[in-house]
């Protein structure tokens, strides 16, 4: 199977019910996108295909119909999305781990919703959980990442 | 203090200088070069300054010997360092270091004797036994108990103190300039002539001199660092999916590993059938391990699909198989014979109690489950003389005997290398993962074996958070809460997770009456008692131990008493306080949530206060009572800590705090059917949602004479402060966590 990730082509030869998740993780080796649950219950590997966010342990391989962009295909530190520098700016994370795909649910929400409302941000976000609590920066973050977002 | 007090803390001293030799105890580790592990593994142009300085051609490193689970702790143990040794935190790289006797966990001895913070009494008799158990278990380089910041306050800003004076010995001896007329900055010597030597030119030079030890710190007014709002090393590799955890470690030839165990913890394996597994793609091997099977195969997800294939026959758990037999040993707990400590008791308790009107109410909180996002793993490979473990643990020096015990391979030759953790909340003081992951690759020696937990494996098969209840009963008189009686019951958390490590703990379990105990208020009669139930499912330390549920105990039938007598539930906690540090605490929340305004209706606010490891927390909730449900509206924080170190950090630390008490009080707990745990995994262990999340505002005070952390201190309080606002806006009293058993929240 061929699958483009973060703009280059992969090859894969596995499972067509392998989740997207684990082809990433152990196949081509894309640790930023993570395990939580592996029933779309946390939004911890969460990437996006054609632009749309999809929790990528449910997203069976042979499913997967367009270019897929994770963490690590959003920005790099050296050059970072907008979103990703309101994540640094508030010193949103604590153990991190959630936070991959906290990022990447926020940035396709913000593409489809460019000014939202306090009360669209907490829906948009809450299928991403949280075990250290840092909901409260998240939020400074989407909304430091509005005012950062270049005008469409 | 009492007699017994004084001879029993000088005994403790004395002897916590015995047990650890008097040379790796406090900052006199670092007048102890033999003792430096680094010493071991030095490589041609490396000095070793300190047990927590790495110099060499490629940079400065500081070795953060407590482990990072998420709250910071690498970056606040380099800033203390940083602080004295000149360095900017992006000049320097923080590495865990290697297990080592040297990294003794000196700050955790003190919320588990049972000494309150203002010295109130000790049971020395019993107590002894406790004391010997935390000696060995301090000794083992511990990350826990909230202990990082205070444990490295005062000796990691002496190990940066000690390698600046030291490199600046070099530069003198280099130059022929009195070291006197140096200066230090930016990782560099400066010269009188403005000419700079960086420390990684002067390391060799550095290496051969004797360390020197004589040096004073800086006077706070001094500090670069220290309180003043810095970035974490860590957040911009967790801002863009390049922080590296446990479960993305990767080594050349290794194979995946997943387990199924006894859905009944600690139930036998009678048997069981690999065949289908074994033809799945990719797997290599099915195998017997303690408590189930495990599988290794090419790809995590293979390995999980084939454990799911095997069916497996099970015997039953070595406990009560329904949640309802658990529960009944609690309630049965409450008598002498279950008797486990008392260690306050002011006034004549039962003289009060006897003809009074007297209030009572009964408490419950549930098991809960630790499941921080990362589930639990670990990678290890076997050869006949070396392993090399790669996890996050906040146990290693555990973990390296345990290994060492296991293989055969002398502990020497056990290299524990401590990766970043997502998340732990306790569960990675236990490290059956890496048991589990060492039977495997004992099995395929040479070849690495790096095992992931399912997220219902890392669910179920954890060490809970304890079980327990309490019993309250009291008096009012004229407006003020006079007799204050609860009684606490749970199994010993300490008991059960010593035991898993083979240290037997004698004695009465502090943990059960922690949080309660020791709080700082003046109720001419207080008693708190403590009861120990036989040991049902094992339990662990969870986020804030005992405190997770005897601060809500506490906190909630104290409410129910100011309410009895009529009183404001905040002046009247104010009113008993007996200490000012304390109270100062209450009237700032006070103060910061204007506590005496007008809500409007179907709106309240709750206070609740707890000392826990040394910290006086106080919070204010308001909510709403709407027709969907309890809405948490704001949350106010009051903390005293001493001294912040990173005020960024400490508020990311209480807001997730708050957030992790009100989502487990709301809606999380762990129970029992036929001996398994029914809560699997996220979808009904949900936890507090964006969407769900109160505005929280958090104010630090520093009026305290000792430096405390900030990791477990805002738990104990928020779920009574939440249960006695929705009283307030609702008049419905809520005595048992989960509180969603009796209302609804939005």
């Amino acid at each position: 199977m061929r699958l483009t990730v973060d703009g280059k082509t992969h090859d894969v030869d596995v499972e067509e019910d392998m989740p997207l998740l684990w082809v990433l993780r152990d196949e081509i080796g894309i640790k930023g996108v993570k395990y939580g649950c592996g029933i779309a219950a946390c939004g911890a590997c969460t990437v996006h295909i054609n632009g749309e966010a999809v929790r990528s342990c449910q997203t069976s391989i042979s499913d997967v119909d367009g270019p897929v962009t994770t963490i690590q295909g959003l920005g790099t530190p050296d050059i970072l999305h907008v979103v990703q520098e309101a994540w640094i700016e508030k010193q949103v994370a604590q153990c991190g781990y959630c936070q991959s795909g906290q990022i990447m649910q926020a940035v396709a929400f913000l593409m489809e919703t460019p000014d939202p409302t306090d009360a669209e941000i907490d829906e948009a976000m809450s299928g991403n959980l949280c075990r250290c609590g840092t909901y409260p920066r998240i939020r400074e973050a989407v909304k430091l990442a509005v005012l950062k977002m270049p005008e469409a | 203090m009492s007699k017994i007090g004084t001879i029993a803390r000088r005994t403790f001293l004395i002897g916590s200088a015995a047990v650890v030799g008097g040379v790796a105890f406090g900052y006199y580790a670092y007048k102890t070069p033999a003792d430096n592990p680094l010493l071991d593994d030095l490589k041609e142009g490396q000095a070793a300054l300190t047990p927590y300085v790495r110099i060499d051609a490629s940079g400065i490193t500081l070795i953060t010997p407590r482990a990072d689970k998420g709250q910071g702790a690498y970056s606040v143990q380099a800033a203390l360092i940083a602080e004295e040794l000149d360095v900017e935190l992006d000049q320097i790289k923080a590495d865990p270091g290697p297990p080592s006797k040297a990294y003794y966990n000196t700050a955790l001895a003190e919320e588990s004797v049972p000494f309150a913070p203002t010295d109130q009494g000790f049971a020395a008799e019993t107590s002894r036994g406790v004391v010997d158990a935390i000696m060995k278990f301090l000794g083992m380089q511990v990350t826990g108990g909230s202990t990082t910041v205070p444990d490295g306050f005062e000796k990691l800003r002496y190990a940066g103190a000690v390698a600046r004076e030291t490199l600046k010995a070099a530069a003198s001896e280099q130059t022929g300039i009195n070291a006197a007329s140096l200066k230090t900055a930016k990782g560099m010597v400066i010269l009188p002539d403005g000419q700079a030597l960086s420390y990684e030119s002067l390391a060799p030079l550095a290496a051969k001199i004797a360390p020197v030890n004589d040096v004073t710190l800086r006077d706070p007014s001094q500090w670069r660092l220290i309180g003043k709002p810095m970035q974490r090393i860590d957040v911009v590799p967790k801002s863009t999916g390049m922080q590296r955890y446990g479960i993305d470690f990767e080594i050349d030839g290794m194979v995946h590993a997943a387990i199924k165990l006894n859905p009944q913890a600690g139930g036998a394996v009678h048997g069981f059938d690999a065949t289908e597994a074994m033809k799945m793609r990719g797997v290599h091997k099915v195998m017997a391990v303690t408590g189930g099977i495990g599988v290794l195969a090419d790809n995590t997800w293979r390995a999980f699909q084939a454990a799911e294939a095997v069916t497996c026959e099970w015997g039953a758990a070595p406990f009560p198989a329904e949640q309802a037999e658990h529960w009944s040993a609690l309630e049965n707990s409450f008598t002498d014979a279950h008797f486990d400590n008392r260690q306050r008791d002011d006034g004549d308790t039962d003289a009060a109690l006897i003809g009074a009107d007297v209030v009572s109410a009964e408490y419950r909180v549930p098991y809960l489950a630790h499941a921080p996002l990362e589930p639990v793993n670990a990678t290890v490979r076997v050869t006949d003389d070396r392993v090399d473990v790669w996890t996050g643990t906040q146990i290693p020096r555990f973990v390296q005997a345990t290994v060492a015990d296991m293989t055969g391979v002398d502990v020497k030759n056990v290299h524990v290398h401590v990766l970043m953790m997502g998340g732990s909340f306790g569960h990675r003081l236990e490290d059956d993962n890496v048991r589990l992951a060492v039977e495997m690759a004992m099995q395929v020696k040479g070849t690495p074996v790096k095992l992931t937990y399912s997220r219902e494996e890392d669910m179920t098969h954890d060490y809970r958070r304890q079980i327990a209840m309490a019993r309250g009963q009291g008096v009012v008189k004229e407006g003020q809460v006079e007799t204050f009686d609860l009684g606490i019951a749970m199994p010993s958390i300490i008991s059960s997770q010593m035991g898993r490590q083979g240290i037997s703990v004698p004695g009465p379990d502090a943990t059960i009456v922690q949080g309660a105990w020791e709080q700082p208020f003046a109720i001419p009669n207080y008693r708190v008692t403590g009861y120990r139930t036989p040991e049902l499912a094992p339990i662990s330390s969870w986020r804030s131990v005992g405190a997770s549920s005897n601060g809500f105990f506490h906190e909630s039938f104290l409410d129910e008493l100011i309410h009895a007598a009529g009183a404001d539930p905040l002046a009247e906690r104010i009113r008993l306080c007996s200490d000012d540090v304390s109270r100062k605490v209450l009237e700032t929340v006070g103060e910061m949530s204007n506590w005496s305004s007008d809500l409007g209706p179907n709106r309240g606010r709750g206070v609740a206060f707890t000392t826990s490891f040394g910290a006086p927390v106080a919070e204010v909730i308001e909510v709403t009572n709407t027709e969907d449900g309890i809405r948490i509206d704001k949350v106010y924080v009051a903390a005293e800590v001493g001294t912040v170190v990173d005020p960024v950090n400490f508020d990311n630390l209480v807001k997730g705090g708050v957030v992790f008490a009100l989502g487990h009080a709301m809606n999380c707990e762990i129970t029992f059917s036929d001996g398994a745990v029914e809560q699997t995994n996220y979808d009904s262990y949900e936890g507090m949602r964006m969407s769900q999340c109160p505005e929280i505002i958090v104010r630090a005070l520093e009026n305290g004479t000792k430096v405390r952390g900030i990791g477990e201190p805002p738990v104990p309080p928020a779920a009574p402060a939440l249960a006695n606002a929705i009283f307030a806006a609702t008049g419905q009293r809520i005595r048992e966590m989960p509180f969603d058993k009796h209302i609804d929240f939005t």
